[in-house]
């Protein structure tokens, strides 16, 4: 991928017509591809010499099914997003985060945490601009848990790949953990535990840039510009877990994995998070994993432990927030929470 | 002279956002001075909260996203 294209394409040459035309038939081949994918996949299996129903057969299946269907629920999720998030900005969610210390300012920052663009690159600034403007270090904490723990990214891939049923119970509960954490980190009084310099910083200028009106193209633009962006970033993680997901698909014996991931086993649930922090991948990564996890007989909460800590604790991130944060305060947050995804890997286990 | 601040920790879109305000100054003829802004506290004193942003002669007029060629005109001109 490459961005340089950008750099000389001219601007504003096609016709707004023909944008809307160019992403409705876009849409529609995607949605028709994605409808024929189990005999397209079989087909391709079939060229392979093996046998459909040996342990190389159901790997290579596993793989050359998945493979194109999260390349293209993928792309079509961040396209949405894109075009939704272009209503929102980091701006706009610091005003209106500001004005509430309320109790319910850290549900309001978790939702905004899922709305607001942001990408970890940006993590640092803003984080900075959240704290000097005023805003309650546990209400920023519940919205940098909430944005990739819930991201629309990961939401979208487990409704496509485990159902809905799974999906929902993931939304409900890692919006419980950010705002939960975010409240209790907020309690425990941590603001002493930034670096000296954030917590010397009066707050800088707000940065009041001029309100930019979109048009609908310019947003179906950023959708697009998302698309070359994360998609371009993420497919090789894709391929990677698809890869790891296959494998366990195909060769992992039903027995091994219930002996370590079924619920009778008390230590997997802390296993699964201790195993999942310091991978360092992203929702499109580790969900065809999970798929192959639950579709072996692991158990569901042991399952979203191990989810929840990949995605919402990647150690890279937290070096990242070592600029802003002590390592006392990283550690706190870490502990924080992994405590709410275990006990919610508890709890599942528990439950079901 | 103008001089244009980029603001971002150095990823991929900072760098195509400093390459377009370069090729969009070069096309207007207009001679510009380009600075870097890495430092998270320096982007916070100017109240950068999302990157790549852009500053012309110390004024903020972008944020969060790789700018337009035809928008980085105006503001070159203004």
């Amino acid at each position: 991928m490459t961005t340089e294209t950008h750099v000389t394409a001219p601007h504003h040459q096609r016709p707004d017509w023909l944008w809307y035309v160019g992403v409705a038939v876009v849409g529609t081949l995607g949605w028709l591809i994605y409808g024929q994918l189990i005999p397209m996949s079989e087909w391709v299996t079939s060229l392979f010499p093996v046998a459909r129903d040996s342990h190389t057969g159901e790997a290579i299946a596993f793989f050359v099914y998945d493979v194109p269907k999260v390349l293209l629920l993928l792309t079509g999720i961040v396209f949405v997003t894109g075009v939704l998030r272009s209503w929102f900005s980091p701006e706009k969610t610091r005003a209106i985060l500001a004005g509430k210390r309320q109790i319910w300012g850290y549900p309001l920052a978790a939702l905004l945490g899922v709305l607001t663009p942001f990408c970890s690159c940006s993590s640092v600034p803003l984080f900075i601009g959240f704290v000097s403007a005023g805003i309650p270090l546990g209400v920023t904490f519940a919205f940098l848990i909430a944005g990739p723990m819930v991201g629309p990214v990961g939401l979208g891939l487990l409704y496509g790949l485990v159902g809905w049923q799974i999906a929902t119970i993931y939304l409900v509960f890692g919006f419980s953990i950010a705002t939960l954490s975010g409240f209790v980190l907020g309690r425990m009084g941590l603001e002493r535990y930034l670096q000296d310099w954030v917590r010397d910083l009066n707050a800088g200028p707000t940065g009041d840039l001029p309100e930019t009106q979109l048009t609908l193209v310019d947003r179906l633009r950023i959708g697009i510009e998302q698309v070359r962006e994360i998609v371009g970033k993420v497919w090789i993680w894709v391929l990677v877990g698809i890869g790891i997901g296959a494998a366990i698909h195909g060769y992992v014996p039903e027995e091994m994995m219930l002996r370590i991931m079924g619920g009778e086993a008390w230590w997997s649930v802390p296993a699964a998070v201790t195993v999942g922090v310091p991978m360092y991948t992203n929702a499109a990564g580790v969900i065809p994993i999970v798929e192959a996890f639950l579709g072996k007989g692991a158990a569901l909460g042991t399952t979203l432990a191990f989810m929840m800590s990949v995605i919402a604790l990647s150690l890279p991130e937290m070096i990242i927030l070592k600029q802003v944060l002590t390592l006392r305060l990283i550690a706190i947050f870490i502990a924080v929470v992994a405590t709410g995804i275990l006990a919610t890997g508890y709890l599942f286990n528990f439950l079901l | 002279m103008k001089t244009v601040k980029v603001f971002g920790p150095g990823c991929k879109r900072c760098e195509a956002t400093e390459a377009l305000v370069k090729q969009v100054a070069s096309d207007l003829g207009i001679a510009v001075e380009i600075e870097k802004v890495s430092d998270p506290k320096s982007m916070a004193m100017a109240g950068v909260m999302s990157t790549p942003a852009v500053s012309v002669d110390g004024k903020m007029v972008h944020s969060g996203g790789l700018p337009e060629a035809a928008h980085l005109k105006q503001w070159l001109l203004a």
